[in-house]
């Protein structure tokens, strides 16, 4: 990993941060607001997501010019088109939980530096959840390599 | 609400729109929160440097906005610790089962019109507005 690709990458996480900030993505009661369409629908996000995903669609288009990226030699994007039970459930899995809070893992991890205790206690339960999720993927692909079921990779 | 009022939240999405362009111009990767926060404890291709780079900045782009603007963002977050701490294991456990969030599916994958990604935003507003409707009834009981 060059210094140039690990100094981009924080970059584009400060500006991806100030991005939260500006939308009202921080704000939970917001979220929920955009989420309760059977209430006092507040349609915002609406914006953000149609802004973010625009612009990123601009930068697509851009990166597709491209034969490689600036500081890589190659893209390195996930290219898988098999719509499963674990990509359906995990999204609905997630959807329950961002409901409930209104909260997801970029405004979790940049509300760090607001210090709000609650806010930090949905990050480490998300975190705990994250890596109990990973450990069982790892004891899984384990399990199945150790009865010959694993392909080579 | 006039449409100039909704200028913060659609500059908001440009900015991060902007951050999902740096990641992939420069460095060829799907800026997806969930994904490289893992990368703190698993092995990705672009190294833990990188997925501390990102967090790094991320936890710092609301303290830049607070200098900016002379004001901290607003947040009300009025869930109960039980009610945080099962929704906060959903959202992690969920992410990585689903392979991205609102970030990697919901900005970056509709972008590059990924079909894993249209159904998986599909499926996790659906569940959230579900959710949010439950609760508004439960309360309302």
């Amino acid at each position: 990993m060059n210094s140039a690709r690990v100094i981009a990458t924080g970059l584009s996480g400060l500006v991806f941060g100030f991005g939260l900030a500006l939308s009202g993505m921080l704000d939970p009661a917001r979220v929920r607001g955009f989420l309760d369409v059977y209430g006092a629908w507040d349609p915002s996000l609406a914006f953000v997501l149609g802004g973010a995903v625009s612009v990123a669609s601009i930068g697509v288009w851009l990166s597709r010019q491209l034969r490689r990226p600036i500081f890589d030699e190659s893209f390195h994007l996930p290219h898988g088109r098999t719509i499963d039970g674990k990509l359906v459930g995990g999204a609905a899995i997630f959807g329950v939980g961002w409901g409930l809070a209104g909260l997801c893992p970029g405004p979790a991890v940049a509300s760090i530096t607001l210090g709000a205790p609650a806010t930090l206690l949905f990050l480490v339960a998300m975190v705990a959840g994250m890596m109990v999720h990973d450990r069982e993927a790892i004891r899984l692909v384990g399990s199945a390599g150790r009865q010959g079921r694993c392909r080579p990779t | 609400m006039t449409l100039a009022s909704y200028l913060p939240f659609l500059s908001g999405g440009v900015a991060i729109g902007f951050a999902a362009t740096l990641m992939m111009m420069l460095n060829g990767r799907v800026a997806g929160v969930s994904g490289i926060l893992s990368g703190l404890w698993r092995r990705t291709d672009a190294g833990p440097a990188a997925s501390a780079a990102f967090t790094t900045g991320l936890a710092l782009g609301p303290a830049l906005y607070a200098l900016a603007f002379g004001r901290a963002p607003e947040v009300h977050l009025t869930s109960s610790a039980p009610v945080l701490v099962i929704a906060g294991l959903l959202v992690g456990y969920g992410a990585r089962m689903g392979s991205g969030c609102t970030s990697g599916h919901g900005v970056v994958g509709l972008a590059r019109l990924s079909p894993r990604s249209i159904v998986a935003v599909a499926v996790f507003l659906a569940t959230a507005i579900a959710t949010v409707a439950l609760m508004r009834i439960g309360s309302a009981l």
